[in-house]
């Protein structure tokens, strides 16, 4: 089937199974492989995409019901509060192999968008679907407060 | 629609620029360009623009070498560090050899240690070569000439890298460049560099083998026995053939799994869902983990091989009048799952075959896919790309077992023309084997009236990893595996009665090394073991160690050194409740304070004071991510991480069952880098072994309770 996708701001095509999840299009067939396969059953959070500005699996979302909705990849994300995520990452050399920090940051985009000031139990909580197996958990949560500080500022 | 984007991108990424210098000296004794394959020294390459690619002969899955890397050879040559990029190496192990080993691999947590002296080298000998073309331009001598950033200086003449680049072509390179001293380091043990992986990895370009795509590619999952050892009796196609984008399905010729192909990822997975098909289970494993335990058990009462004997035969009397403390610990099977499931391209080339791979082993994947595919070793081609995790997962000691041959004999089977990507997905990683060892030991400490340990009888029943494999004949002595029993068997400690004893436990479970390797259960024993002597004798746990450290040791002495530094750093008290670990592995030495807090059976892990001497420090910060990240590995096993069987099936089979550490688990970290002018050691490593016994003797002495037997949720604890 073809089906129309906002995606990034543009208006893609795609011809897909109904079925096939979010994630394996973007992958697969519209080559932004910035959003990860970890685990298939929404249990890790390497998927984490934004749905009209909220953190979703797309690992989980098929086609068919994302074709109303603005999607947004680590591809597309900007503004201010992308800006200083992506910067905190950096000046805290969160990353370590890196697969998972696409869905990390867009995560945590997604949190300090609605709250700019997290504080830690927040960001546990934001932050606890998204699974990192080199642990870069304890600088995850550092650079969350950075940029929560840049924002501030 | 075009669709090999990726591809075109990571070739972009990679691609040499125009007029660039590989320093090195061809047959002739001049200087070789990127056009010449006869490069000797092939570790830099220079533009004019400026810009310093290093070519980095290890794989970056995370630890930080392409960063270290960089700093080697960028301190000698006193490059921009902001105009200074890693490419990774391809496969050529004349050039990119590991040198302790004679191959091209990366492993043992000894990449800065075995590149130290190399890259520095590398680098020093481009900045002699700048050095002596400017001269050589200005007329000037060479000591005239001061180099800071890329830049050279002398009296009001100035000039970067890049401007002499094409007259450094003309130049011999001297083959034995001055290197720094320590106190002229810049970038070696700087705390503020940043990662060179930094910007790909938080834009989402960073390309992993996962995201690789080139034209005319399939995809390639496989379809394995649920039981270890089983074999294919015989399969339907049918409902699989009607999954969209299916394609083919073919049989290993060893019957030990189908190789499902099709149009793309999800396909491929769907296939072989709907794919049917019947075993053969005369030869597989088909116990279930209590079968597995109390055959360890058995295994441990009379020890096959004695690695450490006691030192008389009277030692092997005990000693009636001694007061003994008996101890037996139980470690699971454990998966690795990084958290990119395993993946590879194949595809064929003018001369033989492409890998695109996260590459941990590119010597093995020659001589595995060579022999699969009956091609010489160098014609295939490795592209080394970013790995999403190892752990040890992409390695082995049987090249025959490397996931890049099973790629090989899926592009064989399929006729050697179409580019074959092999993908797993997460239930293959959990349920596909290659485990740290299950791990039984079962220890008898006797100690005299006044709590002195005089004998120490310790028997271990693992599988060994070596065995069967390549590199039996070089790892195995007396019929002892050293990765079962390291970090007992050559303990620092003082235990001049100790027995050592071993038995191989046999299965066709497939297992591997995993982060830490032996050490991830001899550690957990040995430091529990310490801390209930501890206990049973009133002694201070740090004291009690300290006594068994004798002073004219170096090593030993450095493990004092870190023990007293942790002590003091941690504000540890005699008497106070948390708890004490520390370990030597990988030539490196960490201790852990750990400070839990417990409401009856849930437990927070709150801190972690970790002290590490590496030798020299070449990246701090480095250094501290692999210790906070080696301590966040080491804990989520040991939570919550088992591979269980019932009656031979995996009972795990993805993040909902085999639950990985999160957030709120993480507790905080303090890392102490200890100051050491010897020689660079491991840190990928090392912080993983102490971390488990330092946090199960703060539940002890947090709640009175010995955890003997891992995961700790199997001891009846939550952690929150």
């Amino acid at each position: 089937m073809l089906f129309k996708l906002k995606i990034n701001g543009n208006v893609l095509d795609v011809e897909a199974e109904p079925q096939t999840p979010l994630l394996w299009v973007l992958r697969d067939d519209l080559d932004l492989t910035g959003t990860k396969f970890g685990c298939g059953i929404s249990s890790c959070g390497a998927c984490t995409v934004h749905l009209n500005g909220t953190p979703v699996r797309s690992c989980s979302i098929p086609i068919e019901s994302a074709i109303d909705s603005e999607i947004t990849t680590i591809e597309g994300i900007q503004g201010k509060v992308a800006n200083a995520v992506q910067q905190a990452w950096r000046e805290k050399n969160v990353v370590q192999c890196g697969y998972c920090q696409s869905g990390q940051i867009m995560s945590a985009v997604g949190l300090l968008k609605n709250n700019p000031s997290p504080n830690n139990q927040e960001i546990d909580g934001a932050m606890s679907g998204n699974v990192c197996r080199c642990a870069t958990y304890f600088r995850i949560r550092d650079a969350i407060k950075l940029a929560s500080q840049k924002l501030e500022a | 629609m075009e669709k090999n984007i990726s591809r075109r991108r990571f070739l972009k990424n990679s691609a040499a620029t125009s007029v660039s210098l590989i320093i090195g000296l061809n047959s002739k004794g001049i200087l070789a360009t990127n056009k010449t394959n006869t490069v000797i020294n092939p570790f830099v390459r220079m533009d004019q623009e400026g810009f310093v690619t290093v070519i980095a002969k290890h794989f970056e899955n995370g630890q930080g070498i392409s960063t270290g890397l960089a700093t080697l050879l960028a301190e000698e040559m006193d490059a921009d560090w902001e105009k200074v990029k890693v490419e990774f190496a391809p496969a050529n192990a004349e050039q990119y050899k590991h040198t302790f080993w004679g191959y091209q691999a990366t492993g043992n947590s000894e990449s800065i240690a075995n590149s130290f002296m190399q890259y520095r080298a590398a680098g020093a000998m481009a900045k002699d070569l700048m050095i002596r073309a400017a001269s050589k331009k200005w007329g000037v001598k060479t000591d005239e000439i001061d180099v800071q950033n890329g830049i050279m200086r002398v009296g009001t003449k100035k000039g970067s890298f890049g401007e002499f680049v094409t007259d450094a072509v003309n130049l011999t390179p001297s083959k034995n460049p001055k290197l720094k001293t320590p106190d002229q380091f810049k970038l070696i043990g700087n705390q503020d560099l940043s990662r060179k992986d930094n910007e790909a990895k938080t834009d989402g370009s960073a390309i992993y083998g996962m995201d690789v795509k080139v034209p005319g590619m399939v995809y390639a999952s496989v379809v394995r026995s649920p039981r270890f050892g089983g074999t294919l009796k015989s399969f339907d196609v049918s409902k699989a053939k009607r999954v969209p984008g299916f394609i083919e399905a073919k049989v290993f010729p060893d019957k030990r799994g189908v190789i499902v192909y099709a149009k793309n990822t999800w396909s491929a997975f769907q296939t072989k869902k709907a794919l049917l098909t019947k075993w053969d289970f005369s030869n597989a494993e088909s116990r279930s983990t209590s079968d597995m335990v109390s055959d360890c058990q058995k295994l441990a009462e009379n020890p096959e091989f004695e690695p450490r004997p006691f030192k008389t035969d009277d030692d092997k009397q005990p000693v009636k009048d001694l007061n003994h403390l008996e101890a037996e610990f139980f470690f699971p099977f454990l998966a690795h799952s990084p958290m990119e499931p395993l993946n590879c391209i194949i595809e064929p080339t003018k001369n033989g075959v492409r890998f695109y791979d996260g590459c941990q082993n590119p010597s093995g994947v020659q001589w595995a896919s060579s022999y699969i595919l009956g091609l010489q070793p160098q014609q295939i081609e490795v592209k080394t790309i970013y790995a999403g995790g190892s752990f040890g997962r992409r390695n082995s000691p049987a090249v025959k077992d490397l996931y890049q041959a099973e790629a090989a004999i899926a592009f064989a089977l399929l006729g050697k023309k179409t580019p074959v990507k092999l993908v797993w997905d997460r239930e293959d990683d959990i349920r596909g084997g290659y485990y740290r060892p299950m791990a039984f030991h079962k220890t008898k400490i006797g100690l005299d009236a006044k709590g002195k340990i005089l004998r120490w009888d310790h028997r271990i029943a693992t599988k060994s990893i070596s065995k069967g494999t390549d590199f039996e004949k070089f790892l195995v002595h007396n019929g002892v595996d050293h990765f079962s029993v390291e970090g007992c068997v050559d303990t620092l400690y003082q235990l001049p009665n100790m027995s050592v004893g071993l038995s191989d436990f046999k299965s066709s479970i497939p297992v591997l090394w995993w982060r830490g390797v032996g050490h991830t259960h001899t550690a957990y024993a040995m430091e529990s073991l310490l801390d209930m002597v501890a206990q049973r004798t009133g002694k201070d746990p740090i004291e009690l160690r300290l006594d068994l450290l004798n002073s004219n040791d170096l090593k030993q002495q450095r493990m004092a050194h870190v023990l007293k530094i942790s002590r003091r750093r941690s504000g540890w008290k005699k008497g106070n409740k948390r708890g004490f670990a520390a370990h030597y592995s990988y030539k490196t030495f960490v201790a852990v304070v750990a400070d839990v807090s417990a409401t009856g059976k849930q437990v927070h892990i709150d801190k972690l004071h970790i002290t590490v001497d590496c030798g020299v420090p070449v990246n701090p910060d480095v250094i501290r991510a692999q210790m906070e990240g080696g301590a966040g590995y080491g804990l989520g096993a040991l939570l919550r991480n088992e591979i269980t069987f019932a009656k031979g099936q995996v009972e795990q089979s993805n993040f909902d069952t085999y639950l990985p550490l999160r957030i709120s688990d993480m507790p905080e970290i303090d890392v102490e880098i200890v100051m050491s002018n010897e020689t660079p050691s491991g840190v990928g490593e090392p912080s993983v072994p102490p971390t488990g016994p330092a946090v199960a003797n703060a539940i002890f002495a947090v709640t009175g309770k010995r955890i003997l037997e891992l995961p700790m949720t199997q001891s009846g604890f939550q952690f929150v």
